[in-house]
């Protein structure tokens, strides 16, 4: 038993892995392809059909590159900020439900786990550009952190609000509770019972109106917290040539590029969890046409994959709103920055703190 | 789970996984690419210049301010979490029925309570940053500006002219 549970989780490492690096060769060809689209040009178009080898081709380049480590760089830290990265965000998937049945250790403090482990992502950027002994890559990584660590505060306020209403810090009970497997009923705004319904009208962003700014809330956040644009200030092209891994080449470039579309991944998936109702259906029951029994389920194959699509597909939409948002604003100034997420998002996320308490206790009769 | 590896365990396996896969890129990396370092190559990047000096610049201070600021809020969000789940137990509230007001009215002053530390700062001017000015140039030119007007407006009299008159021509 303690061997196939271990090997069973061995299988989900490497297949998590797998997925990853797979989705970042799609991620960086797709969002090539809709900058282009977004700019009239036609993008990238040599290498295979439409230019859809062109990333296999860049990864392929960049490993076979010297590695170089700059003469006054500080070889430990150096070397080890891109192991922490990218270990810090993969670690995060291991408490992501990806299906009614799979999740790779569904222990009871699940998003606070993940909160806490991409967290240590910012001790890697720290070191990468305290390591590297490179202006560029020193005032990058001091923008990086502080930039994170303030974004930190209204996303995990934001997933407490979420955790409130659904009374568990576990992402495949908080799943499990938007959809017709619910262990507790599900009434929508209070009012009626939706339990055997399901589909969209048990999401928790429809069920709880009042999340809707909160979901806007974690959006932006969110950017802010995985350093894309309009939030890119780590990484300012103009100023700061490319910010914290301005001296890194090769496969630690790749890496730390694997780990910045693995945790793009990562926060949409949350979000898609916490807010759209996670690996449920979004076809409701009408009547005697049972469209959320007949695409989604528990226990079978064609359940589990059924639950991996829906996932996938609410986590890939939000990463297309992600590069559509790159590719519309401008880059905020560093005094934008703190502004916004200080004075505008952690008081409006305190709100709907209150507010989610206050609604949640009205629910269960409490008040 | 009784046996077997806790779910722990299963997240030290992804913390190792991680690690191996990066080590497995490593090492393909150190089979296939050339490894011919010289001075030239191992300069720090300074946009094609000689570096100056070292890179221990100073940095703004205001980010240690934010640093202090994000702890605080962050430990106040670590006793939020486990708060979150119980507040509004139904089992709880069915013996005892007051107990989700008074959950939630004791968190509310631990977090108005912090609210007001947010207020303070604020009000003490810790979440200004240094915003940029706009600079009016200097200028230094011996020509009068009435000069200058005088011809804009020439100019721009006779050309108002000319469209009116073309407008009207056909």
């Amino acid at each position: 038993m303690v061997l196939s549970s271990g090997i069973l989780v061995l299988i989900q490492v490497a297949a998590t892995f797998t997925f990853i690096a797979l989705f970042t060769l799609w991620a960086v060809y797709a969002e090539r392809k809709v900058s282009a689209w977004i700019q009239d040009r036609i993008g990238p178009m040599e290498v295979g059909p439409h230019g859809a080898f062109q990333t296999a081709a860049d990864i392929l380049k960049l490993i076979l590159k010297e590695s170089i480590i700059p003469a006054a760089a500080q070889p430990l830290l150096f070397i080890a900020a891109p192991i922490v990265i990218f270990v810090s965000v993969f670690a995060g998937y291991a408490a992501l439900p990806v299906g009614p049945d799979i999740i790779a250790s569904s222990f009871s403090v699940g998003v606070l786990y993940i909160i806490a482990i991409i967290a240590v992502d910012v001790i890697g950027l720290l070191s990468a550009g305290w390591g590297s002994s490179n202006k560029y890559a020193l005032l990058g990584s001091v923008r990086a952190v502080a930039q994170m660590i303030s974004y930190e505060i209204p996303t995990a306020l934001i997933i407490i609000a979420t955790v409130m209403m659904t009374g568990s810090l576990n992402l495949q009970v908080i799943a499990l509770r938007q959809g017709i497997f619910s262990d507790v009923p599900v009434h929508l705004w209070g009012m009626m019972d939706i339990t055997h319904v399901g589909g969209f009208l048990s999401w928790n962003i429809v069920r709880y109106p009042h999340l809707i700014p909160a979901f806007i809330i974690f959006f932006i956040s969110t950017l802010a917290e995985c350093n894309r644009a309009p939030f890119d200030l780590p990484e300012a092209e103009s100023e700061l040539v490319s910010g914290f891994h301005v001296e890194y080449s090769g496969y630690r470039f790749a890496v730390i590029f694997l780990a910045e579309y693995a945790k793009m991944l990562l926060v949409c998936l949350i979000g898609a969890i916490l807010f759209f109702g996670g690996w449920n259906t979004p076809l409701p029951n009408i009547g005697s046409l049972s469209l959320a029994e007949w695409t989604s389920g528990t226990g079978t194959i064609a359940a589990t994959l059924w639950g991996v699509c829906w996932l996938l597909l609410k986590g890939v939409l939000l990463i297309l709103l992600q590069m559509w948002v790159r590719w519309t604003y401008p880059r905020l100034r560093m005094d934008q920055l703190t502004t916004l997420c200080w004075k505008y998002l952690i008081p409006g996320s305190i709100l709907i703190f209150f507010l989610s308490g206050i609604i949640r206790l009205w629910e269960v009769g409490g008040l | 789970m009784n046996h077997g590896i806790s779910e722990f365990g299963h997240v030290l396996l992804y913390l190792a996984g991680g690690a191996i896969f990066i080590g497995l890129i490593a090492l393909l990396n150190k089979l296939l690419a050339p490894n011919h370092p010289n001075p030239e190559k191992l300069t720090t990047y300074e946009c094609g210049e000689d570096p100056v000096g070292n890179a221990n610049v100073q940095f703004n201070i205001r980010f240690y301010v934010v640093g202090l600021i994000f702890l605080i809020f962050d430990v106040e969000i670590l006793f939020l979490f486990p708060w979150a789940t119980i507040f509004a137990d139904v089992k709880i509230i069915q013996n005892v029925p007051l107990w989700g007001v008074f959950a939630l009215a004791e968190m509310s002053i631990f977090v108005v309570i912090l609210l007001l530390g947010l207020l303070y700062v604020w009000v003490k001017g810790d979440l200004e940053w240094i915003k940029p000015e706009a600079l009016e140039p200097e200028r230094i030119n011996p020509v009068p500006d009435s000069l200058y007007e005088e011809i804009n407006r020439k100019y721009t009299y006779q050309s108002t002219v000319k469209k009116t008159q073309a407008g009207v021509t056909p």
